[in-house]
């Protein structure tokens, strides 16, 4: 059987891990190795996607579009892809990106909210990129739910809409039957995003298969937000022992990932204390980094902010909430100074 | 000109009977001031709107803006329809000599912001509102700008998912546009930037607004930015009650692409006043606040004018 098409997100999902500082020459050397070793897509953009660079999300070192650029005259046959959240990116930064050679976008919304994206597809289509369209956050909603979400996607004009675990917190069975109910629905492709906070990341994604999904995604080490995406590796490796057909090289994904990104990374991302917590919480995983620095600054436990965030369902975007919620809890406990 | 009126009251009509109209229309009479509220003029003959209005003794249409052309009495004219219905009623307003005040996304006028910028435009045929992002967060990013030079600002407005029509939604570029251009032109950043996110939660949330100013340098006087934030907040308020902040002004020092700066953040809540929307829509009830404020100060600004001459 056909192996599904791979993603690789490390230069946009990573960048979360970086705190967006990825410079020209590892973009240019990851995208390389990606490309040598057979994966089809590389998607390069700040971690929210077009426009991220910001104080709410960070700040980028180098501009994004030199990033996407630098992506694509490193590369021979992978396509590079971009994200764009509506919201905080625009059309005005998708034509930008295009004309830098994106020929992929994935425009990603909050699960519920897929009507604020038609314009995007719309340009998207009009100037002839493939369009995929992304569900985040997708265990906040129940299978049906998410495939009415999805065929207004569909309809948009996307090539392929994906479920997305931002918060890492679907067990195997949830991102099945999810992937089920977009497939049951669609004429276009399905697609699955993980994230390993609670070190499902390669079974998740396996369910997803199992259950039809087209395309999965993947980053070298799992370089991502939270605990960490499905490691590219990892994944290959499996589909390959599953005895999927695919054009990949596994030997050369695990050099990419030991000799090519390890190296750079400022730690590993693993499902740790904080991480769990976020799966388990169901709050988006890029809130790690910025509940750990406000935690220490304000002496309020990391746990704490990110426990409060979920029962506040806060959604994908939403950074300035954490520090409202720390200052409230630092008040609490009286250690405000 | 026809005189204002003979009880010192300037006649007013609102366009659109939609839930923008509603609460506006619901305002107005809460809260008249120098304002009579005449007409409300919809299309749609079954408009619930248009019967609410009959309800409570306003003159209701559904012929659009004819009854208003038809009523040289009617001086202001709120605009709640759709930005291509205004471009249409704006010029038809203008020939005729009315003040258009624009709730849609049109812009055929400058942008107003009670409290900063409307004195500068109170001679104009036709303002425009701008967004609620706009109305909630320029007052704050100008009252640090009028303390200190103010390279980059941005803010996040945050509503609930219910709140936000088919129109933002399909237009939601145009309101990060929209609101940025805001930032720059009437809250004095030299660079601006807008991020707007949807939240499903149910009971749905208080519209919230971060406002993140990024100060020139390490050395700013704190007290004076905190005691210029404090005493915009309370201007605002006077017109918008449920507007407040959820902490004092929090400074950090931050690492940026151009070196260290200090950052200004501001938690901004804004509670609507339920008038007819629920309280939760407080990214609708600013509008509609802000729009009663603007016809206020331009039906003050015609008494004021008519007693001189």
């Amino acid at each position: 059987m056909k192996a599904p098409r791979l993603t690789d997100t490390t230069l946009r999902d990573g960048s979360h891990a970086m705190k967006h500082q990825f410079t020209r020459q590892q973009v240019r050397d990851v995208a390389q190795a990606l490309d040598k070793a057979g994966v089809p897509v590389l998607e390069v953009t700040h971690g929210d996607g077009l426009a991220g660079s910001s104080i709410q999300y960070g700040f980028s070192r180098t501009n994004e579009l030199d990033l996407i650029e630098e992506a694509r005259d490193a590369v021979t046959k992978a396509k590079i892809a971009a994200l764009l959240l509506p919201g905080i990116g625009t059309r005005k930064e998708l034509k930008e990106a295009i004309s830098r050679g994106i020929q992929v976008v994935r425009i990603a919304t909050q699960c519920t909210e897929a009507d604020i994206s038609q314009q995007h597809f719309g340009m998207a289509k009009e100037m002839g990129l493939e369009a995929v369209g992304f569900l985040m956050m997708s265990h906040m909603r129940l299978p049906e739910f998410l495939a009415e979400q999805a065929l207004l996607m569909e309809s948009y004009g996307a090539d392929c809409v994906y479920v997305v675990d931002s918060a890492g917190a679907l067990l195997p069975d949830g991102a099945a039957t999810r992937v089920r109910a977009l497939k049951g629905v669609l004429k276009v492709q399905v697609g699955f995003h993980a994230h390993n906070n609670l070190g499902l990341g390669v079974g998740n994604t396996l369910a997803a298969v199992e259950a039809g999904a087209d395309q999965v995604d993947g980053t070298l080490r799992g370089l991502g937000a939270g605990a960490g995406n499905t490691a590219t590796e990892l994944i290959a490796a499996t589909l390959d022992k599953l005895g999927f057909e695919h054009e990949w090289d596994v030997f050369a994904l695990l050099d990419a990932a030991e000799f090519v990104v390890a190296p750079f990374m400022p730690f590993q991302p693993i499902p740790d204390r904080d991480s769990i917590a976020i799966g388990y919480a169901g709050v988006y995983s890029t809130f790690l980094l910025h509940a750990k620095r406000l935690g220490q600054q304000y002496n309020v436990d990391p746990l704490e902010i990110l426990v409060e965030l979920g029962r506040r369902k806060t959604v994908a975007g939403q950074e300035d909430w954490i520090l409202d919620v720390t200052l409230e809890l630092a008040k609490q406990k009286g250690s405000g100074e | 000109m026809t005189s204002a009126s003979l009880n010192g009251k300037v006649k007013v009509a609102i366009l659109g009977s939609g839930n923008i109209g509603s609460d506006l229309m619901f305002k107005i009479l809460r809260e008249p001031g120098h304002m009579e509220l005449t007409l409300l003029s919809g299309i749609e003959p079954q408009s619930e709107g248009l019967a609410r209005a009959q309800s409570l003794g306003i003159n209701a249409s559904y012929e659009g803006i004819q009854p208003i052309l038809d009523d040289p009495d009617i001086r202001i004219v709120f605009d709640a329809t759709s930005a291509h219905a205004h471009i249409h009623h704006a010029k038809l307003l203008r020939e005729s000599g009315r003040i258009a005040i624009d709730l849609t996304p049109a812009a055929r006028g400058p942008y107003v912001i009670p409290p900063v910028n409307l004195g500068a435009h109170i001679d104009e045929p036709n303002v425009n509102l701008t967004t609620c992002g706009g109305q909630a967060t320029v007052p704050l990013v100008y009252a640090v700008s009028r303390v200190t030079p103010l390279p980059y600002a941005e803010i996040v407005s945050t509503i609930a998912s219910l709140s936000a029509g088919p129109g933002t939604r399909q237009n939601i570029d145009e309101f990060t546009f929209t609101t940025a251009r805001g930032l720059e032109a009437i809250g004095g950043a030299q660079h601006g930037k807008a991020i707007i996110i949807l939240n499903p939660a149910d009971p749905p949330i208080l519209m919230r607004n971060t406002i993140y100013a990024l100060l020139e340098s390490e050395d700013v006087d704190r007290e004076a930015i905190v005691k210029s934030v404090e005493e915009m907040v309370s201007a605002v308020r006077a017109y918008v009650p449920g507007y407040r902040l959820k902490n004092e002004p929090v400074f950090e020092v931050r690492d940026t692409p151009e070196g260290r700066r200090t950052l200004v953040v501001m938690l901004l809540e804004v509670t609507g006043a339920g008038d007819f929307l629920p309280s939760y829509a407080g990214n609708l009830d600013i509008m509609t606040a802000s729009a009663r404020q603007v016809g206020e100060m331009f039906a003050n600004h015609i008494l004021s004018q008519e007693v001189v001459s």
